[in-house]
């Protein structure tokens, strides 16, 4: 697809067309999940030109994976045809993690992160992604991400990585 | 009795206060986070390791944000580079508590409770304020800083409710650190200018939330809070200690060496 049909003819751009695009482009940290999922897509407009213009969320201020995002999502835009895109970045209202799909939560506990509680549920034990034992501790507030904190279980052993509820 | 010390002899830049007041605000990040980075391989433990580099990057984001905004304000073209590589040391705004050196990681724990304890509420008031992207900045910083304050705070009590040692030099980092706090809540005609229209916030106002937190903390630590009211001020309009040339000459030597670089 190059944004003209074989008549020759300029074809219409819709919104329909471009989201699955951007909706499916993966995070690099977490390269299983969509951004989609991740809950840091907020929009994908089209303008009267068809020039495709997506609007994201940091999930926090200094995630390096941003601009690995902006640049994805470009790309992506570009290999379905869409050669004139812009990404904007917005911070209000600021990203949480309850914005993270139950689908995402799904694949975050399968690669074996324990996705982040609700906020309104944090009185809920984290669960071991390996065993389900509702007995884990804390080994340290930050992890091989930002946005994770480091656990053990205390019935299996194994460490984890916990998605931190922000 | 509150002693303040302005130094005399050098113009002070007369910057557009909304301009100014972003640029305040994103040093006080960019320089805090350049320091926390030094600690980068040298942390206690690997755990903390990885902490303090996860908070650099946190304000280092929060920077980047408020550098490009600030940009955009002043309308010249300055983007987020040219506001943090190709500044002078005289034009850098921030706290002389944020260039602070690291020390000991008690003299790390202190600088870093005193400004998150900070953090806080001048985030939560931000977060309402009518420049809507300071805002949204605000209310993403606000959840980071809370965060940090936590880690913090955990190890001013861990430390000064630790060892014999561990609380000696906990003491001895509040104390030496206590002189550059009282600069977080002086104003300006800065200030002034943008808590009139609803940009910016008076930092006296910021006080009460700050004093609440230090004197639970250091009380819950069996720490001393010192009673020397000498407030080391001049930071917020380019007067700056010894240290500040050092670590700009580390941070800017790659862009002032080759200006303009790309990778």
């Amino acid at each position: 697809m190059d944004g003209t049909d074989l008549s020759g003819a300029q074809m219409v751009i819709t919104v329909e067309d471009v989201v699955p695009v951007v909706a499916s482009v993966a995070d690099p940290e977490l390269p299983f999940v969509t951004i989609e999922e991740l809950g840091i897509l907020r929009g994908v407009d089209v303008d009267d030109m068809g020039g495709v213009i997506v609007t994201v969320t940091p999930t926090y201020s200094g995630c390096p994976a941003t601009e690995v995002i902006r640049d994805s999502i470009l790309e992506a835009l570009r290999r379905a045809g869409h050669h004139r895109a812009e990404v904007r970045t917005v911070f209000s209202p600021p990203w949480t993690t309850d914005d993270i799909t139950p689908e995402g939560r799904r694949k975050l506990e399968a690669h074996a992160i324990a996705p982040p509680r609700r906020l309104l549920g944090l009185d809920h034990p984290i669960l071991c992604p390996r065993c389900r034992s509702a007995s884990t501790s804390l080994l340290s507030e930050f992890g091989s991400t930002a946005c994770k904190a480091l656990r053990v279980c205390d019935s299996c052993g194994e460490p984890f990585d916990h998605f931190k509820e922000l | 009795m509150i002693v303040s010390r302005q130094p005399q002899g050098m113009p002070q830049p007369d910057l557009e206060p909304h301009f100014a007041y972003l640029l305040r605000l994103g040093d006080d990040n960019l320089i805090l986070a350049q320091r926390l980075g030094e600690w980068i391989s040298r942390g206690p433990d690997l755990e903390e390791d990885i902490a303090l580099a996860n908070i650099a990057l946190d304000h280092l984001g929060v920077a980047r944000n408020l550098l490009t905004h600030a940009g955009e304000v002043e309308g010249r073209g300055r983007d987020e580079d040219a506001l943090a590589m190709r500044r002078t040391e005289r034009e850098f705004l921030n706290l002389i508590l944020c260039e602070q050196p690291n020390g000991d990681f008690a003299q790390t724990m202190a600088r870093q409770f005193f400004i998150d304890a900070w953090h806080v509420p001048l985030w939560e008031a931000l977060s309402a304020s009518t420049d809507v992207t300071l805002a949204g900045i605000a209310q993403k910083a606000l959840k980071e800083a809370r965060y940090h304050l936590r880690h913090s705070s955990t190890w001013v009590v861990r430390l000064g409710d630790g060892t014999e040692e561990s609380h000696r030099r906990m003491q001895a980092a509040v104390d030496r650190m206590w002189r550059y706090t009282g600069e977080m809540f002086i104003g300006d005609h800065v200030e002034a200018a943008v808590a009139e229209t609803g940009i910016g916030v008076d930092p006296i106002s910021l006080r009460p939330a700050w004093d609440r937190t230090v004197a639970d903390v250091l009380s819950e630590a069996g720490l001393q809070r010192p009673d020397d009211d000498y407030v080391r001020t001049g930071g917020r309009v380019g007067f700056h200690g010894e240290h500040l040339g050092h670590l700009l000459a580390e941070m800017q030597w790659m862009e002032r060496t080759y200006p303009g670089l790309r990778w």
